[in-house]
């Protein structure tokens, strides 16, 4: 993986007429990892879309270097598929050297349709999608939601095993997220 | 990147063309209702149907185009698919090219086959046919890339769909003006200016709709 780094400079953030946060800057290199915490509403998930490079900052740069992969609450998996040609449509894309979805304990559903998935069975493909295109940034926004405990055990295990593989990992989650030398952002602290 | 490219189409074809998104032949079965209705409602007077006719197809052919414009952009930007291409380095800009060129198959030749019986219901001659097929096929390029950029600017709007179809008919109307215009005796002409306009169009359409979807990320 190639050295990666995500920096952020004096980040503002508005959304409509309400400014969320301001003055925010980050700085994160290979191997490192970053939760992002606050209340409802306090812009977490638009700071993951804005250093996703989505959204445009109000004010503020963002320096990314490295590809930005997202997991958020829209999988980008056709709803009406079977889940593994859904998941295939990105392999042919991302073309990954291993197929994750046995490791996320999907195999036994591939033939069903992602519609017809639970919102955790969803969330695991989606973290199986992520681990196939292979970025080296990872972006999640609420990985835990839906996901049962040992999913949720499994989901930190492979942020670590990212992190340690010379990987970043923004987590933007209200619930505790157990990484090894985690740092912590309280966006409260940057609210206008 | 190419393979890319060449993946999106698949995908698109399999979701525009082949229906996986349901209701692909939707716009022919009302293409043909229309070629079917208008002889009953304006009475079997063949001189009269030979004239319109031609006019008729066309309306209904721009119709027709209409009615998808709602699965077109905006599921794949409620289902995550566009941020998640952008992440890739995949622009806007070539995934709606590649969505205009899907959208284009699923309904022009489909609706230049079914003008055949059109023609059939509505007594065109063999020249008049001809012309048509010619016109049609100079202008659903340009209907398909205006269905792409109107749907992608009315995507996430309360009332989009009928919005689209609303904004496309104004749009639409200097490829009508000039397609059933190359029907009118020594109006053969139409067809290059019909195809003249499909090409403004489609020039338009990958940077217009490419913008329009960045701006409604939010």
């Amino acid at each position: 993986m190639q050295a990666c780094r995500l920096i952020a400079h004096d980040l503002a953030c508005r959304r409509g007429d309400r400014l969320l946060f301001r003055g925010l800057s980050l700085s994160l290199s290979a191997g490192e990892a970053l939760q992002v915490a606050g209340a409802n509403g306090v812009g977490k998930s638009s700071l993951i879309r804005i250093l996703a490079g989505l959204l445009g900052p109000y004010a503020g740069t963002v320096e990314r270097s490295g590809m930005a992969g997202l997991v958020d609450d829209r999988h980008a998996l056709d709803p009406q598929l079977p889940l593994g040609r859904a998941l295939a449509f990105w392999q042919r894309i991302d073309r990954p050297a291993e197929h994750a979805a046995s490791r996320l304990g999907l195999q036994d559903l591939l033939d069903v349709p992602v519609r017809y998935l639970s919102t955790g069975q969803k969330k695991r493909a989606a973290l199986a999608r992520l681990i196939g295109q292979g970025a080296p940034i990872w972006l999640l926004d609420e990985p835990l939601n839906g996901l049962d405990t040992d999913a949720a055990r499994l989901a930190e295990t492979l942020a670590a095993e990212h992190c340690a593989g010379g990987g970043i990992c923004v987590v933007a989650s209200h619930q505790p997220f157990a990484l090894p030398a985690l740092k912590r952002l309280d966006l409260a602290g940057f609210a206008a | 990147m190419n393979g890319a490219l060449v993946t999106l189409l698949r995908r698109d074809i399999a979701m525009l063309v082949l229906g996986r998104r349901s209701g692909a032949v939707l716009p022919i079965l009302f293409f043909l209702s229309v070629a079917m209705l208008f002889p009953f409602a304006i009475g079997p007077d063949p001189a009269l149907l030979a004239r319109t006719g031609g006019g008729v197809i066309w309306v209904a052919a721009l119709l027709a185009a209409i009615l998808p414009l709602d699965r077109l952009v905006e599921p794949d930007i409620e289902l995550g698919f566009f941020d998640q291409w952008a992440l890739r380095e995949l622009s806007e800009e070539w995934t709606v090219a590649v969505r205009v060129l899907a959208h284009w198959l699923s309904f022009g030749p489909p609706l230049m086959l079914a003008s055949l019986p059109a023609a059939a219901l509505l007594g065109l001659d063999g020249q008049a046919l001809r012309t048509v097929e010619l016109g049609l096929l100079a202008g659903t390029p340009g209907l398909a890339a205006l269905g792409v950029t109107v749907a992608a600017l009315t995507a996430g709007l309360r009332g989009g769909t009928a919005l689209a179809g609303l904004l496309v008919i104004p749009l639409a109307v200097p490829l009508l003006v000039f397609g059933a215009g190359s029907l009118a005796p020594g109006g053969e002409s139409g067809i290059a200016l019909t195809g003249a306009v499909s090409l403004v169009l489609l020039a338009v359409a990958p940077f217009a709709a490419g913008a329009a979807i960045r701006s409604a990320r939010g």
